[in-house]
């Protein structure tokens, strides 16, 4: 790249130096001197040319004989394309699964189900670096990312949850647990194979099985996992996977078959699936928006921090529904937290997914794209001061700067709405009442961030933040023994850890 | 005469100075490691890594004819005359005029030497200060010393910070760099404090520098991850740029060119280079030989193709 | 010459004070004989509002509370439905139960609340952990109070049901609008005034008297509720479920259509706690 990002230290106290010793303010220059050739992974992602549904055990065609186009949003190519599932399918997917859970799956000692879903795990962890790919292919995640998080993280959830299967009685104490019978879930496109694992690990330990949808824009690792459950042997219908959009998905979620439905994605869809399913009786789940106020006290390890701001809301492009996209700084240290993320996000790298030194990757899709630039452009609008470094773009696919917005305040539309992309809010705060005031003035309850140095005030904000998980002087930790989930509007049910279990059994 | 800083004004030493987390900085130097560093862009940090180095021997069986070979192998570390010799030789004081005879007068490989009663520091501050003067009037460019890490654990800040000052006066024009001897002081918040410490009092241009090399613990990227950003917090607050020297520990071409990651996304473009940045280590050199030479030729390399190899299996 | 008894008018118990509906309006309540005994607050979506600002203001305090404090409060309430157990009683045998089954009634609520005062100190300990995760971090998982609890109660067992439902979200420190059965409430009007004599902070339970269909839209729709606990029919679980759409409300709903025994074991759990609990994992890094 043949731009240098320049930081300046404009502080008074610089400036006085500066002008003291007559010369420039210092400045560190983060440019080309040493610049990195391209280092793509070349792994085989091995895709095929068209992917079918995966039901009852086989990959069948959609009974509609439809198809649509998987596009790399990295290059805004065609990479395969994936079946279009009609009605008469997910019926077919929900037969088959109900056959699967009441002849085989259901009565079969949890000691077995653990077997499999440990092959499972196994055979994830044999194909890692070409699931990886084909991730990042699909998504325009960074391969880092897809190779060190979603993969890895994705296969520990089949281990984790393997070893519950035999250990149920566990769960709930003083009660006996039994399968729900059949679930639907429907999943986002921002983690497609570690939701995937996410949601089928726990349903399936416990003896559950599934009819899925997946994203229709990342459809594709889900259907190598496919692949994954004939290698390894899963009775058919036990795990169904039915591809494509809104309709595929509404189709899924109001399906007289599932006793329950599991959904993850923007609490607006949410609030629709609610609506749709009332009166059904169904039990749901629902991981839903987010956010999340990252809060840094003045005692806080600065360096780190900042490093967890980074973290929290450019890692996967800010998809992440736990993303903290409000930063809360105390006035005090304002500008010097600003001045270091300033220094700190000019060495971030955006630009091919594939490659393996890239921070930032494409934004998941053209209409995602668009509606970040939408509210980065009310940010700029509402008077938000705009920071951007001067990084040099790809000329096709879908990519957006890593930005961040200082000045903003609580009532703007980027402090407010969920804005799902590389997008940061700075408002500040003064005293401890005030941070716990402004973090919880929101209808989401996800996720929250707290940095200080002082024991007894991590374990207050831990307890006053109204929010599902708290990383404390850390942030963005996932772990298949940890139940994430939110408050108030950004859901209900818990994923991972034993706590997650209980959103997929029955007491008696 | 030393004038002692008034200890109360470095009491709250560790509050001003900020903390640092663990786990966050090992998170943060984790993804250097994950870098992954190609062709053209291999060559360049490879040959800038040689450049950077301190090439050292610094054992009590130490000789002039060693020392001799030492400076031969610095002036011109490869075959390939194209290879660019390193920064400087690092000996114990004794060595120094051998050093200096072995490399003439207009090297531009640079004499450091490690004064101050390396590497306990355990010597009365006058013996310390004679050794530091003697070494610069045998012909050493540059200064290492060790800070006295049993006043710093004791609180007495004032006292360490006093005792690099008075080594500054003793290095007259010779550069100085400043041992903390990390894995004494243990924390990464305790480093931290004592770069601080120590570049409020030194030179810009001198070093601070990680180790000696002789504890259990040398150079990692975590202190020197810490290092780098106390002297870019430093910097950017006061203008005065310090050069930094992790030591001891790095031994592969590899862990060198992660290091210089951490430079390049630390410091940005001004540190890398030698004036600013160097790598104290003996066997490092002739890894980055080796992996000069397999870019060059496409074929592994025998550690026996390179001159004063350790390893002659 | 006999002389004329003064008989109670009967208020409902929100904020700590004793009050009418807002809207002025009473529907008689008659006994099994069907004579008039007394005009009940026919309450209305005014009173719900004003009774989840009370539940809102009383919140907070309450779910700080110590443990050990509540569950000596909860054991408090118990005493003052022992000590008045024959008035109790007869308020439920106001509904046509034999003064025995009343009686056990009673007694199988004053055990309910004795049941959830001792796990007010140990549903923490049973329902939270400590996650191993793979990485230096200790990562730990607590409950939470959710808040305030929207409670809508069946019309048999008036007393046991009503508390068999307040009493578990009470426990963890969450605070209650109840709507009372609609046709015994009775019960819970008197049950107000034991409450008010129990330390329990007012506002934290707060039982409406009404009618369900006038009642529920409003239960269904208030975003300020946090959760729905309710025993309610196929139609009024749909209103519900609707409701809580709008605000991604937190149901749990027995069907009313089923058959239930509020006096058996398994009409009290810990789970019942959980309903309304969120839980909270927490990450710190172990380092030094």
């Amino acid at each position: 790249m043949p731009t240098a990002s320049v930081v300046k230290k404009s502080s008074r106290a610089s400036q006085r130096f500066a002008n003291r010793v007559g010369r420039r303010a210092p400045e560190l220059i983060f440019g080309d001197l040493w610049a990195f050739d391209p280092a793509p992974e070349s792994a085989d992602p091995k895709l095929k040319p068209r992917y079918n549904l995966f039901i009852n055990g086989k990959f069948v065609a959609p009974k509609g004989g439809k198809y649509f186009d998987s596009i790399n949003p990295a290059n805004e190519r065609k990479l395969t394309e994936i079946a279009l599932a009609g009605p008469a399918d997910v019926d077919a997917a929900y037969a088959a699964a109900r056959r699967a859970a009441d002849g085989v799956w259901g009565k079969m000692p949890g000691r077995e189900r653990a077997k499999y879903l440990y092959r499972i795990a196994r055979l994830l962890q044999d194909r890692a670096r070409e699931f990886a790919v084909a991730e990042t292919l699909d998504g325009g995640k960074p391969i880092k990312e897809s190779r060190d998080f979603d993969v890895p993280m994705a296969a520990a959830h089949f281990f984790y949850h393997a070893g519950w299967a035999d250990k149920l009685e566990y769960v709930a104490p003083g009660r006996r647990v039994a399968p729900l019978g059949v679930v639907g879930q429907v999943i986002p496109w921002n983690f497609p194979l570690l939701m995937c694992a996410w949601k089928l690990a726990p349903a399936l330990a416990m003896g559950n099985t599934v009819v899925l949808k997946p994203a229709e824009t990342t459809s594709i690792t889900a259907l190598k996992l496919a692949e994954i459950f004939q290698d390894a042997g899963l009775p058919p219908g036990v795990v169904n996977f039915v591809t494509g959009a809104g309709d595929v998905g509404a189709a899924v979620l109001n399906n007289a078959t599932p006793a329950k439905i599991a959904f993850t994605g923007s609490t607006e869809v949410g609030k629709i699936i609610m609506r749709s399913l009332a009166g059904s009786d169904k039990k749901m789940t629902m991981e839903l928006g987010g956010k999340a106020a990252n809060i840094i006290f003045d005692d806080a390890p600065l360096d780190q921090a900042v490093e967890g701001i980074v973290n929290g809301i450019f890692f996967n492009q800010g998809h992440v529904c736990c993303a903290g996209s409000r930063l809360l700084v105390q006035e005090g240290i304002a500008e010097k937290v600003l001045a270091k993320l300033k220094t700190r996000i000019c060495s971030l790298r955006v630009g091919d997914p594939l490659d393996k030194n890239t921070d930032i990757g494409a934004i998941n899709s053209r209409e995602q794209l668009t509606k970040i630039r939408a509210l980065v452009a009310a940010g700029v609008k509402e008077g938000c001061a705009m920071f951007q470094p001067q990084c040099v773009l790809p000329p096709k696919g879908f990519y957006f700067r890593p930005t961040v917005f200082s000045g903003v305040s609580m009532s703007s539309r980027v402090a407010r709405e969920e804005i799902f992309g590389p997008v940061l809010s700075i408002l500040t705060f003064r005293t401890v009442d005030e941070a716990i005031e402004k973090a919880n003035n929101t209808s989401y309850g996800l996720s929250a961030g707290v940095w200080t140095d002082k024991g007894s005030r991590i374990l207050k904000m831990s307890t006053e933040l109204k929010a599902g998980v708290v990383w404390a002087n850390t942030y963005n930790k996932f772990d298949p023994a940890s139940p994430f989930g939110g408050y108030k509007e950004s859901g209900f049910g818990r994923e991972g850890g034993r706590q997650g279990l209980l959103d997929y059994c029955k007491l008696i | 005469m030393l004038v002692r800083s008034p200890q109360a004004a470095l009491q709250r030493l560790f509050d001003e100075v900020g903390s640092v987390d663990q786990i966050g900085i090992d998170e943060r130097v984790a993804k250097y490691g994950t870098r992954s560093i190609k062709k053209a862009a291999k060559v360049w940090g490879l040959r800038t890594a040689v450049t950077m180095v301190d090439l050292t021997t610094l054992e009590g069986k130490d000789t002039p004819g060693k020392v001799a070979s030492l400076c031969q192998k610095a002036l011109r570390p490869d075959d390939d005359v194209s290879i660019p010799p390193v920064a400087a030789v690092c000996v114990y004081p004794s060595m120094v005029r051998h050093a200096r005879r072995a490399l003439g007068n207009n090297s531009s490989v640079r004499i450091a030497s490690v004064a101050t009663a390396f590497p306990s520091g355990q010597a009365p501050l006058k013996t310390r200060l004679a050794e530091v003067k003697a070494a610069v009037a045998d012909g050493a460019d540059e200064i290492d010393m060790v800070i006295n890490r049993g006043a710093f654990l004791a609180g007495e800040f004032g006292r360490v910070q006093d005792e690099i000052a008075a080594v500054v006066t003793a290095c007259g024009t010779a550069t100085l760099k400043v041992i903390l001897e990390v894995s004494e002081l243990e924390t990464y918040d305790s480093i931290r404090a004592a770069s601080f410490l120590a570049m409020r009092v030194i030179r810009p241009g001198d070093f601070i520098k990680t180790s000696t090399g002789k504890t259990s613990l040398n150079a990692t990227l975590g202190n020197n991850q810490v290092m780098l950003e106390a002297i870019r917090d430093f910097y950017l607050d006061t203008g005065v740029a310090i050069a930094m020297k992790p030591a001891g520990g790095i031994r592969s071409a590899k862990q060198a060119l992660t290091f210089l990651i951490a430079v390049k996304e630390t410091l940005g473009d001004a540190w890398l280079n030698n004036t600013r940045y160097r790598f104290g280590a003996s066997s490092l050199l002739n890894d980055l030989l080796r992996q000069l030479e397999k870019e060059k030729t496409g074929a592994y390399q025998a550690p026996y193709y390179f001159s004063e190899a350790a390893e002659s299996y | 010459m006999v002389r004329l008894p003064i008989t109670k008018t009967p208020k409902v118990y929100v904020g700590g004070a004793f009050i009418r509906s807002e809207s002025a309006r009473v529907f008689p309540l008659r006994d099994a004989a069907g004579e008039f005994f007394a005009n009940i607050p026919q309450c209305t979506r005014k009173d719900l509002r004003n009774a989840v600002e009370a539940a809102a203001k009383a919140g907070p305090g309450w779910a700080k509370r110590t443990a050990y404090n509540r569950g000596q409060i909860l054991y408090r309430l118990a005493e003052m439905i022992e000590a008045r157990a024959g008035e109790m009683a007869d308020a439920i045998a106001l509904g046509g139960a034999t003064p025995a089954a009343a009686a056990r009634e009673v007694a199988a609520a004053v055990d309910r609340l004795i049941y959830y005062a001792g796990w007010t100190d140990k549903y923490e300990q049973v329902l939270g952990n400590v996650n191993p995760v793979a990485a230096p971090f200790f990562n730990f998982t607590v409950t939470e109070p959710m808040g305030i609890i929207g409670v809508i109660t069946p019309d048999e067992a008036p007393l046991l049901a009503l508390i068999s439902l307040v009493a578990p979200a009470i426990t963890s420190g969450n605070t209650v609008v109840a709507l009372a059965s609609t046709r015994q409430p009775y019960p819970a009007i008197l049950l107000g005034e034991m409450l008010a004599t129990s330390d329990l902070p007012g506002g934290v339970v707060n039982l409406l008297t009404g009618f369900r269909a006038e009642m529920i839209p409003t239960f269904a729709t208030h975003t300020h509720l946090r959760a729905i606990s309710a025993v309610v029919n196929a139609a009024e679980r749909k209103a519900l479920a609707l409701g809580a759409a709008e605000s991604i409300k937190r149901t749990i709903m027995l069907k009313a259509e089923e058959k239930r025994d509020w006096f058996a074991t398994t009409a009290q759990s810990v789970d019942a706690i959980r309903d309304t609990l969120e839980y909270k994992t927490t990450w710190h890094p172990v380092g030094a």
